[in-house]
C-alpha cells in the first residue's frame, strides 16, 4: 500500500506541474493584464503608471523567465504576490480556506448523509409514492440552477420570514463568542450548505437509488435470501455496501472540485471563501492569485483521488492496490 | 503684493447652516456597502474608487468642495492668491494630530505631494504646473506656479491629494511600508480592522480636529459581491447605506419605496460621470463625420434615461455636465430622429459595412443600454454586431483602438482642465491609454482653445474659450455624448448630514448622525 502511495504522489507531482505551465499561459491568453485593470481602476492610464505596474509585477520580462520564477517559487511552496491585493497569495489563500473548507465539507456531509439515505429509501420502497416523490424532488433539485435556489432561499427564509441572515460568515459587530459563535456561524452556514448540499444529494440519491435495484437483482442476493437472511441484514451488509461503490467514485471527484464549485454560491451568500476569491481574481487578471487558487484546488484534487481510492479498498475488500 | 482672500469663513459657516436646524446626537454604528472590495486602503498608492469611499474616512486632504465646487477648509483653514494668479499661500489648521500622535505639519505636505507624485498618476499631471512648494513654517505652504492654472484650487480633494504621514514614509519603500495595511491618517474615523472578503471597520478618532466630529462611533463597511444580495442586506436591515451603485439600477425605485428610506443623487458634482460611446475616429464609418452625428441622432437617449436609468441622470449636450465649471447648453443640438440619422448616413454613403459595438461590462444595466444602442442603430440602417467581453479585455481592446463604438463613463473632476480636454486633445492621443483621447480625434483648434483655457485669467476669458471649444466638439461628434449619470445614495432617514460636499460619501461621515 505504502508504495501504491508514493507512486500516486509522484503522478501527482507531474500532473500538478503540467496543470500549473497550462494555466499559466491560458491566463495570459486572455485579454487585458493586471497593470491595465489597475491602472483602469486608478482612472489612470499614462504609460508612465502601467509601465511602472508592469515592472513591479515583473509582467515586462519575457514569458519563459515569468514562468520559471513562477515554477521556482512554487517548489519552495512560494505562491508568489497577489498584484492586486499587495500581498503573499499563500496568506490570501490560507485566510480563506476555513471558511471554504467549512461550507463544502458541510455541503458534502449533507449531501451524502441524506443522499444515500433517500436513495436507499426509494430503492427499498420502489414504485410506490415514496419512492416517486423522492425522485422527483431529487430531479427538482439536480436541474435546478444553485443560484436560483440560493436566491429563492434568501426571499424566503430571509426576507419573507426572516429566520435566517442572507449573507456573510458571521454577524458582523456582534462580538460574539464561544458557544454563540458557534450558533452565529452556525446560522451564516445553513443556507449556502443547503445550496449546494441540495445540488449533489439530488445526485447521490439517484445514483444510490438505481445502483441498489441493480445490484438487489444480483445472483449472490438471491443465495443470501435463500440462505433464510432478513431482508434488512441482506439490503444493509450485502446490497447496500455493492451499491455504494459508484457512490464512492462519484463523491471523490466531487469531494474536490466542491472547492471551485462553491464560486457561485460563495458570490451569492457573500461567503468569504476561496470560490469568491478565484472568481474575483480572474475579474481582475490577478494572474499570481489566480494560478495559486488553480494550484490549491488541483492539489486538494489529486489528495481527495487518493483518498477515495482507499475508501474503495475498505469498501470493497476485493480490490486490490495495483501498484 | 496685493492679495485677495478667496471664500472666507462666511461660506464654511453658510454651508452646514441648514444641517444645524437639528442638533447632531453622538453614539451609534453606521454599517455601509462597499464595492468592489477595495485592492488596499493606501490612498497614496491605491486610487479605485472603493478605495476613495472608505479611506477618505481615515485620510484628508487640504481643501473639500461644496455642491457648487467652491473650495471649503479641509487641513487648510484659509488660503490665499497673488494677483498675478502664480502663487498659492496655504495656512494650515492648528492643533492636526495624526491617528498615532504626532502633528501634522506643512512637512508632510511637502512630503505627500513627493510621494503623490511617484504613486499616483492623476496628482503627477496636476502638479505639472507647479514650479516650486515651500514652507516657511510649520502651518504655511506656498506653491509657486509656472503660470497661472485656473482649476489649481480644485486639485485638494482627499482622493486626488490625501495627506500622507511623513514620518511613516519618508525613507521607506512605499510599496512595502507596513502602514499600508493599517493607513494612520488625519481624518475622522481611524483604522481599526479588515478581514478581508466581510468587512472593513472603522473607528472614531476621538482627538479629531474638528470639535465635537466625528458623532458616530464607527462604520462597518460590507462586503458583499453579488448586487441582488446587497439590496437584500439593504432590505433586511443588515446595511444602512447603499453608496451610489451598489445595487443595479432597475432596483432603486423599489428599494426607494422601501419604509424609512431616503435617496438622494447629491455628491457627484466635483466627479460629474459622464456616459458617452466612444467612436472611432481613425477607421472604419465612424471616422465619417457625417455618420457620426448620424449615431448622435440615431439614439433614443431620453429612452435610456427614461427607462434603463429609470429616470436618473440628465441628457448630455455635449462635451462638459453641466454640474462642471465654464459648461454651455449654447451647442448644436441632436435630438431623437432617425429620418435625419437615415439621411445622414446616405449622404455619408454608408454602405452596410460592419460596424462592432462594445457595451460596458459593469452589469446589467449597462448590458441592456449597450442592446437598446444597438436596436436604435440597426433601426436607421447600421449593420451592428455586439462584441462582449469582460473589463480587462474591453480595457485591452479600447486601449488597442480595437473597436468602431464602445461604451464608457468618466469623471470629470469639476474643471474642464482637469477632466473634460483630455479626452479630445491631440497630445492625449497614446496607444495603450484605456482613457484620454482614444477616438483618435485630432483638431489644431481645440488643442490650442483647451491649452489656452488652462492658463487663462480671468474666468470670463477662460467662459469664452471652453464655450468655443464646446461648439467645435459637438459640431465635429468626436465622441457620442449619451447621459449625465446619476448614482444614488440610497439611506435610512434617520442618517443625517452624510453627503455634505461635492465629492459625497468620498469624504468621509465626518458630519454624519444617527437620530435615534
Amino acid at each position: 500500500m505504502l508504495s501504491f502511495v508514493g507512486q500516486r504522489i509522484v503522478k501527482g507531482v507531474i500532473v500538478l506541474f503540467a496543470i500549473i505551465v497550462l494555466n499559466f499561459f491560458l491566463i495570459r491568453l486572455a485579454p487585458g493584464d493586471p497593470a491595465m485593470v489597475m491602472a483602469g481602476e486608478a482612472g489612470a492610464s499614462d504609460q508612465i503608471f502601467v509601465a511602472q505596474l508592469r515592472e513591479k509585477f515583473g509582467l515586462d520580462r519575457p514569458l519563459p523567465e515569468q514562468l520559471f520564477r513562477y515554477v521556482k517559487g512554487i517548489a519552495s511552496f512560494d505562491l508568489g504576490f497577489s498584484f492586486r491585493q499587495q500581498m503573499p497569495v499563500s496568506k490570501l489563500i490560507l485566510d480563506r480556506l476555513p471558511a471554504t473548507l467549512l461550507l463544502t465539507m458541510t455541503a458534502f456531509a449533507i449531501s451524502l448523509v441524506l443522499g444515500i439515505l433517500f436513495g436507499v429509501l426509494a430503492a427499498r420502497f420502489a414504485g410506490t409514492w415514496a419512492d416517486t416523490a423522492i425522485t422527483v424532488l431529487a430531479l427538482v433539485f439536480y436541474a435546478t440552477p444553485l443560484f436560483w435556489i440560493a436566491l429563492m432561499a434568501i426571499l424566503l427564509f430571509s426576507v419573507t420570514m426572516d429566520w435566517l441572515p442572507s449573507f456573510g460568515y458571521e454577524t458582523i459587530g456582534a462580538g460574539y463568542t464561544g458557544f454563540a459563535h458557534v450558533l452565529d456561524v452556525g446560522a451564516h452556514l445553513i443556507m449556502p450548505a443547503a445550496t449546494i448540499g441540495l445540488f449533489f444529494m439530488a445526485t447521490y440519491t439517484r445514483m444510490t437509488r438505481a445502483s441498489m435495484l441493480e445490484v438487489n437483482r444480483l445472483d449472490f442476493v438471491k443465495t443470501a435470501r435463500a440462505k433464510g437472511l432478513a431482508n434488512n441484514v441482506i439490503q444493509r451488509r450485502h446490497v447496500l455496501r455493492n451499491a455504494l461503490l459508484p457512490v464512492v467514485t462519484l463523491a471523490g471527484v466531487h469531494s474536490g472540485t466542491l472547492i471551485g464549485g462553491a464560486v457561485l454560491t460563495e458570490t451569492v451568500f457573500a461567503w468569504p471563501g476561496i470560490g469568491r476569491l478565484m472568481y474575483e481574481a480572474l475579474l481582475q487578471r490577478d494572474y499570481n492569485l489566480l494560478l495559486g487558487v488553480f494550484v490549491v484546488c488541483s492539489a486538494m484534487v489529486l489528495i481527495f483521488n487518493l483518498v477515495t481510492d482507499l475508501v474503495y479498498r475498505m469498501v470493497d475488500p476485493r480490490i486490490e492496490f495495483a501498484t | 503684493m496685493l492679495k485677495r482672500v478667496l471664500v472666507g469663513l462666511v461660506l464654511v459657516c453658510g454651508a452646514p447652516a441648514a444641517a444645524l436646524a437639528q442638533e447632531p446626537k453622538t453614539g451609534g454604528v453606521i454599517n455601509a456597502v462597499i464595492q468592489p472590495e477595495p485592492p488596499g486602503l493606501m490612498m497614496a498608492m491605491v486610487q479605485n474608487g472603493p478605495t476613495q469611499m472608505v479611506s477618505g474616512n481615515i485620510f484628508e486632504g487640504l481643501l473639500r468642495y461644496s455642491p457648487k465646487l467652491e473650495p471649503l477648509p479641509g487641513l487648510a483653514e484659509s488660503w490665499t492668491v497673488s494677483e498675478d494668479a502664480k502663487t498659492y499661500t496655504f495656512k494650515l489648521k492648528p492643533g492636526v494630530l495624526w491617528h498615532d500622535g504626532k502633528p501634522f505639519t506643512s512637512a508632510d505636505v511637502l512630503f505627500s505631494i513627493e510621494m503623490l507624485k511617484q504613486t499616483h498618476p492623476r496628482a503627477r499631471n496636476n502638479m505639472v504646473q507647479v514650479e516650486k512648494i515651500e514652507a516657511p513654517d510649520d502651518l504655511t505652504v506656498v506653491f509657486t506656479l509656472k503660470q497661472p492654472f485656473g482649476p489649481f484650487l480644485g486639485i485638494f480633494e482627499v482622493g486626488s491629494m490625501p495627506m500622507i504621514p511623513k514620518h511613516l514614509y519618508e525613507g521607506t519603500d512605499f510599496k512595502t511600508n507596513p502602514n499600508n495595511n493599517a493607513p494612520i491618517g488625519t481624518g475622522p474615523f481611524m483604522f481599526k480592522e479588515w478581514q478581508k472578503g466581510s468587512f472593513i471597520h472603522l473607528v472614531k478618532n476621538p482627538s479629531y480636529h474638528e470639535k465635537g466630529m466625528p458623532y458616530i462611533d464607527g462604520i462597518y463597511w460590507q462586503i458583499i459581491p453579488d448586487a441582488a444580495a446587497r439590496s437584500v442586506a439593504y432590505e433586511t436591515g443588515k446595511v444602512d447605506v447603499l453608496p451610489g451603485g451598489s445595487v443595479e439600477n432597475f432596483d432603486v425605485p423599489r428599494i426607494s419605496k422601501l419604509k424609512d428610506t431616503c435617496v438622494t443623487g447629491a455628491g457627484w458634482e466635483f466627479f460629474s460621470p459622464l456616459a458617452w460611446m466612444w467612436l472611432n475616429n481613425r477607421s472604419g464609418p465612424t471616422a465619417n463625420k457625417k455618420i457620426r452625428q448620424a449615431i448622435m441622432y440615431a439614439v433614443d437617449r431620453d429612452f435610456a434615461k427614461d427607462v434603463i436609468w429609470n429616470g436618473l441622470g440628465k441628457i448630455a449636450t455635449g462635451p462638459s455636465a453641466s454640474t462642471i465649471k465654464f459648461y454651455t447648453d449654447d451647442v448644436p443640438k441632436y435630438p431623437f430622429d432617425p429620418a435625419k440619422a437615415k439621411a445622414l448616413l446616405k449622404e455619408a454613403g454608408y454602405n452596410g459595412e460592419k460596424v462592432r459595438l462594445m457595451p460596458l461590462p459593469y452589469g446589467e444595466t449597462w448590458q441592456r443600454w449597450g442592446e437598446a444602442v444597438k436596436q436604435n442603430l440597426i433601426d436607421v440602417g447600421f449593420n451592428i454586431e455586439t462584441v462582449a467581453t469582460d473589463v480587462p479585455g474591453s480595457n485591452q481592446k479600447i486601449g488597442d483602438w480595437d473597436y468602431d463604438i464602445s461604451f464608457t463613463y468618466l469623471y470629470q473632476y469639476g474643471d474642464p482642465a482637469l477632466g473634460v480636454g483630455r479626452n479630445y486633445v491631440s497630445s492625449q492621443i497614446v496607444k495603450g491609454q484605456q482613457f484620454n483621447n482614444v477616438e483618435g480625434y485630432s483638431n489644431p483648434e481645440i488643442d490650442k482653445l483647451f491649452a489656452d483655457g488652462a492658463v487663462a485669467t480671468p474666468d470670463s476669458k477662460r467662459m469664452e474659450l471652453y464655450t468655443k471649444a464646446q461648439k467645435i466638439l459637438v459640431e465635429d461628434v468626436p465622441v457620442a455624448w449619451m447621459l449625465e449619470l446619476q448614482f444614488p445614495t440610497i439611506t435610512r432617514c434617520k442618517i443625517k448630514n452624510l453627503i455634505t460636499t461635492a465629492i459625497g460619501v468620498n469624504d468621509g461621515f465626518r458630519e454624519a448622525w444617527i437620530d435615534k
